[in-house]
């Protein structure tokens, strides 16, 4: 594993604990716990698709900010992360 | 916050951190945006806190990682430029905080995103790029023993296919859309690229025994609130495959639309250039993606020439011009071998979505004369991500383009705009006398 991984921080996904490698993505984050991203105004469950801030699937609410892009954006220590 | 600069570069790709570095070894006074957390860009991308001795990309990237830590380079990471307020003024946001980026200059090196094409299941999580896949792996997603389907088209397959299965994923095959026909006169051709034949060499051997269909594309995926299975056509014949990821992507496009909105002359969806890498604007250069799918070598020269012409030390660009068309016949071969074919806009049905952010189906979409007509009838494109995803997919499926591109050309929060429509009040006497 590169080195910079072995940091590790403590965040919750929709409320549940988890502990994450520093340096990974809130994407990421969302992917490990289960949960998809966002939910489509028809209601699909939905993943990121293009991992690079283009397609804006992986829309959630971080830290009480909605619509956050959680591919670009690295776990912080006490982050809030909620999917719909 | 408010900078000035004699050059700004966009995007701190290969052609980026090439045209940042070049002007800046001329000292240049550069900055360069990007909106990714660190320099990189999505072929050189690395985890957050990783070795800055990091050669896991080779030599090249290891050489211009350290030219970039010792230029004196203003670095602006996660910043979105989002519209131009002023004559060279551009607007930037990051994480709700605003900035104004004055220049002199400017470089766009903007990179191409992968073009997604749609077919009944690809909206479902677990269905990504296949460049994303990577890029999630290597921001922390864990891929030890994880079922794979790579399928699209172009070189990319196989490099990530090498890298995931490095990466301890279990890549069932790679499925290439183009034909085997198409594929050997590019491969022949690269008897002139030497590098090339070893960098292919190397995914080969890596993925021996990873089945390589050429003539293949996914039909279907399947599953409940998350991807279960993938239905391949593999030579004319349907096989299902239990899969937990299946990275799609078909190629690559130029990210035009900064570009677009500075009002560079476009054709067939690349930034028209001089032999100075100078766009149809003055001041404002273009290398890299955008102006033509033609990958890192290319990228790399180009960023060169425009970072030194735009620090005008021209005689030194033109050094690097038979390099320049060396590689740009490469590029024409590319897109030659990697054409994608007719059978693949019969993939969505009625019902599928081409546009995932409003969720429109194609069936809808279809009906009108022009992506502006399905734009304004069925909200096709007017979500966040303007036409990114869906609009590249009608560019092939239906012949379309986007007519316009208007700002902000990302989604910003409405305090920025409210910041940036003060500021452009204020500058409207400016704008007049120029």
């Amino acid at each position: 594993m590169p080195e910079g991984l072995h940091n590790r921080v403590e965040i919750t996904v929709n409320g549940e604990p988890l502990t994450i490698d520093a340096g990974s993505t809130v994407a990421v984050a969302i992917a490990i716990s289960g949960a998809a991203c966002r939910s489509s105004v028809s209601g699909e469950k939905r993943g990121p698709l293009c991992a690079m801030g283009i397609c804006f699937e992986c829309r959630a609410m971080v830290n009480g900010i909605p619509h956050t892009r959680t591919c670009q954006l690295l776990c912080e220590h006490s982050m809030e992360i909620c999917t719909t | 916050m408010n900078h000035e600069f004699e050059i700004v570069v966009i995007g701190a790709g290969p052609a980026g951190i090439a045209a940042a570095v070049s002007a800046a070894e001329h000292d240049m006074r550069v900055a360069l945006v990007d909106d990714n957390p660190s320099a990189g860009g999505q072929i050189w991308r690395t985890n957050q806190g990783e070795s800055n001795q990091d050669h896991s990309h080779g030599s090249t990237a290891a050489e211009w990682r350290n030219r970039l830590r010792n230029a004196n380079i203003t670095s602006l990471h996660g910043w979105s430029v989002f519209d131009q307020i002023a004559p060279r003024a551009l607007c930037a946001e990051s994480r709700g905080e605003m900035a104004e980026i004055r220049f002199d200059k400017l470089i766009l090196a903007t990179g191409a995103r992968e073009r997604f094409l749609p077919f009944p299941g690809w909206t479902l999580p677990g269905v990504i790029g296949v460049g994303a896949l990577q890029a999630m792996v290597k921001t922390g997603l864990p891929i030890r023993d994880a079922r794979v389907v790579i399928a699209g088209s172009g070189p990319l397959l196989l490099a990530i296919a090498s890298a995931l299965q490095s990466a301890g994923a279990r890549v069932i095959c790679i499925c290439e859309q183009a034909s085997v026909t198409r594929l050997a006169p590019f491969a022949l051709s690269l008897a002139a690229f030497p590098g090339k034949i070893a960098e292919g060499l190397r995914y080969k051997v890596a993925t021996r025994r990873t089945p390589y269909h050429t003539s293949s594309w996914p039909i279907r995926a399947t599953g409940t609130d998350r991807l279960q299975e993938v239905t391949l056509s593999i030579g004319g014949k349907h096989r299902t495959i239990p899969c937990d990821y299946l990275a799609c992507g078909f190629h690559l496009v130029p990210n035009v639309e900064l570009p677009a909105l500075l009002g560079c002359t476009l054709a067939d969806g690349a930034v028209l250039i001089d032999e100075w890498q100078c766009t149809s604007i003055q001041d404002v250069y273009c290398a890299g993606e955008p102006t033509g799918i033609s990958g890192l070598e290319l990228s790399l020269i180009e960023g060169q020439i425009a970072g030194l012409a735009a620090a005008l030390h021209e005689e030194k660009a033109r050094s690097l011009f038979t390099q320049r068309r060396k590689y740009r016949g490469f590029a024409r071969r590319l897109a030659a071998a990697f054409a994608l074919r007719p059978e693949l806009k019969t993939l969505p049905e009625e019902s599928t979505l081409l546009c995932r952010c409003e969720d429109v189906p194609y069936g809808a979409v279809r009906r009108h004369h022009s992506w502006r007509s399905a734009k304004l009838q069925t909200r096709c494109g007017m979500g966040p991500c303007q036409g990114r995803v869906c609009g590249s997919a009608a560019e092939f499926l239906l012949g379309w383009t986007a007519d316009y591109t208007r700002p902000p050309i990302f989604p910003v929060a409405v305090s920025s705009l409210a910041c940036l429509q003060s500021d452009r009040n204020a500058n409207i006497e400016h704008t007049h006398a120029i």
